[in-house]
């Protein structure tokens, strides 16, 4: 621990170099930055992310409803993320998440909610008020007012722009093997850092975006599910994400007939205009997860590596680039999600 | 409990799926003592090499892996992917599942006793998960079943056993033959109601993957598992409609012994 705290006491004004311009890199870079830290994003993708999670990601920011499962750290990390998101994108959407069931999955709704917290009930009028393309579909939820919710595709640009206004030099195109880079760096690969992570595995996730103007919603709804937390995210343009599979696979072959007809009768359970929509996209990727499905910022010398954000990407990212922020510059610990080696 | 020649020592198997996270199923399955999972071939293993991850953390428990055929809906398919299972986890143990139903889940248990036919004729050793009718069991043990599986209630129902006259036979008919009650229990108290009517074992998922503290609820199945079990060996008194007094009542004075 005090080699890695001296390795970075030395490493003084030295750029710091953050691999992986996806959310958790993204972040990172920002928030070294803000503590003053001079520092270059390094991706191995073009601008567009095509090989990022995070492009396929939900973009949730919806610490309540993870709490059913996810280990506390992430509960905590998240509920600061949320601050973090506002003060930095004020037009973030914080309107909560809504969570109704099919009437024949009442009991797993029940069990979610004595499982999460941050939550109340809402009856058929209050689900109308919230969201009133369900009026009369569902007499009773749960609604989550302190969440809210992203789109990837459009925050990832806005915070990239955000580190060029601050002199951050974000080179695409550039893969960089943190093995063989000789100063300091934070490692966000995500899965691609696996094979210096032997604990990281890949979680499949799938996702459908479809596009209809005859539905709208306000934020991210919760359909209870079996096996999986399915969400329908409404993104710009009349455009709903539905999303995600979990699966125990490293395969990237594309989305399972099965899986892409769980995702679209959801959409149709929630609303049946959805039957009319228009797929755009079925999308596939996996998440980096260790066991216990908590990230870890494991410190070795003067490299740092970020990782496990498995469902959680744009939820836990500016909390994790905050504890590094926090450590690089001022040599602050968080033993919740800090490792040394 | 004899499964297929071999002594396994706990009485209770759990499956793998649906846990918050692999920490937390590892947690549970220790705490229930278990010494034997499912792990279902299509859904988890998908591709086999493609799930390595997860497999190599199954592995890692050190304990026996009963491979299952969840979610396949014909003789066919189900064949095929006891095939697949044998050769990913390398064991002739298969829990043979032919879902009849989607809005139940049941076994379709014609498909059932043609699939165990020709799996048991290819040398695996099959744990077929059945409904509690006895025809069909004894059809299976007929084709070579060594171990039968009916359900308490539906799977992932949570019910406990809703046919117990039918359960009751089912033990009484079949003594020779190793009978784990699988699917339906959500308390521990159906786990030990189960065990306590004569079952070998029992075999669950949901109630213990999806309980608030699945570590707690582990241990708590494997006390219940237990405590049946004792209690079916120590001998159950039979159920009387009417009261007999556990200290006798000669002494005591007429009007009390006649309230």
């Amino acid at each position: 621990m005090r080699n890695s705290d001296e390795a970075w006491a030395r490493a003084g004004s030295q750029e710091v170099a953050v691999i992986g311009a996806g959310i958790c890199g993204t972040w990172t870079a920002l928030m070294l930055s803000e503590a003053g830290v001079p520092v270059a994003l390094h991706e191995r993708d073009g601008p567009d992310l095509m090989g990022s999670t995070s492009r396929w990601a939900g973009g949730m920011l919806a610490p309540g409803c993870e709490s059913d499962g996810a280990e506390p750290v992430v509960i905590r990390l998240g509920r600061r993320s949320i601050d973090l998101w506002r003060r930095h994108l004020p037009e973030t959407a914080l309107l909560g998440s809504l969570v109704v069931s099919h009437p024949r999955d009442r009991g797993d709704l029940d069990r979610f909610a004595r499982q999460t917290s941050g939550h109340r009930q809402v009856g058929e009028s209050e689900i109308a008020e919230l969201e009133p393309a369900l009026a009369g579909r569902f007499r009773t939820g749960l609604f989550f007012p302190d969440e809210g919710h992203v789109e990837p595709r459009a925050v990832l640009p806005a915070l990239h722009a955000e580190l060029q206004r601050r002199g951050v030099p974000i080179r695409f195109g550039a893969a960089v093997d943190p093995a063989a880079a000789a100063g300091p760096l934070v490692d966000c690969r995500g899965l691609s850092a696996r094979a210096d992570l032997p604990e990281l595995r890949g979680v499949k996730g799938e996702t459908a975006l479809v596009a209809t103007d005859e539905v709208t919603l306000r934020r991210p709804v919760r359909l209870m599910h079996p096996r999986w937390p399915l969400y329908v995210v409404p993104r710009p343009g009349g455009r709903f994400l539905i999303g995600a599979s979990t699966i125990e696979s490293e395969d990237v072959s594309g989305v399972s007939v099965r899986s892409a007809l769980e995702l679209l009768t959801a959409a149709y359970t929630l609303h049946p205009a959805f039957g009319e929509a228009r797929i755009l996209e079925l999308g596939t990727a996996l998440r980096p997860a260790y066991p216990d499905h908590a990230p870890r910022i494991a410190v070795s010398g003067s490299k740092i590596s970020v990782n496990g954000l498995y469902r959680h990407g744009f939820l836990l990212a500016p909390a994790l680039g905050e504890v590094v922020a926090n450590y690089v510059a001022s040599g602050l610990r968080d033993n919740e999600v800090m490792r040394w080696s | 409990m004899q499964l297929y020649g071999q002594e396994v020592a706990s009485r209770l198997l759990v499956g793998t799926a649906l846990y918050p996270s692999p920490a937390v199923m590892e947690a549970a399955i220790r705490a229930s003592g278990a010494g034997i999972v499912t792990v279902s071939v299509r859904r988890e293993a998908a591709g086999g090499r493609a799930g390595d991850a997860f497999w190599r953390i199954i592995q890692g428990l050190g304990v026996k892996v009963l491979p299952n055929t969840a979610g396949c809906r014909t003789v066919k398919e189900a064949v095929a992917t006891a095939e697949l299972a044998r050769e990913l986890f390398g064991t002739p143990w298969i829990k043979l599942e032919v879902v009849g139903d989607d809005e139940t889940l049941q076994p379709d248990v014609v498909g059932l006793v043609e699939a165990a036919g020709i799996l048991l004729r290819d040398g695996f050793e099959v744990f077929p998960y059945t409904t509690e009718d006895l025809t069909v069991a004894q059809r299976l043990v007929e084709a070579g079943c060594r171990v039968v599986m009916p359900w308490a209630s539906p799977i992932g129902s949570g019910q406990g056993i809703t046919n117990r006259a039918a359960l009751r036979t089912l033990r009484q008919r079949l003594p020779e033959v190793t009978l784990i009650v699988d699917a339906g229990l959500g308390a521990p108290s159906h786990a030990a109601d189960a065990m306590e009517l004569g079952y070998d074992g029992v075999l669950l998922n949901t109630a213990v993957a999806k309980a608030d503290d699945p570590v707690a609820m582990a241990r708590a199945f494997a006390l219940a598992v237990e405590a049946g079990r004792v209690g079916h060996e120590a001998g159950l008194m039979p159920a009387r409609d009417f009261a007999t007094p556990s200290t006798p009542v000669v002494g005591t004075p007429f009007w009390h012994a006649a309230g």
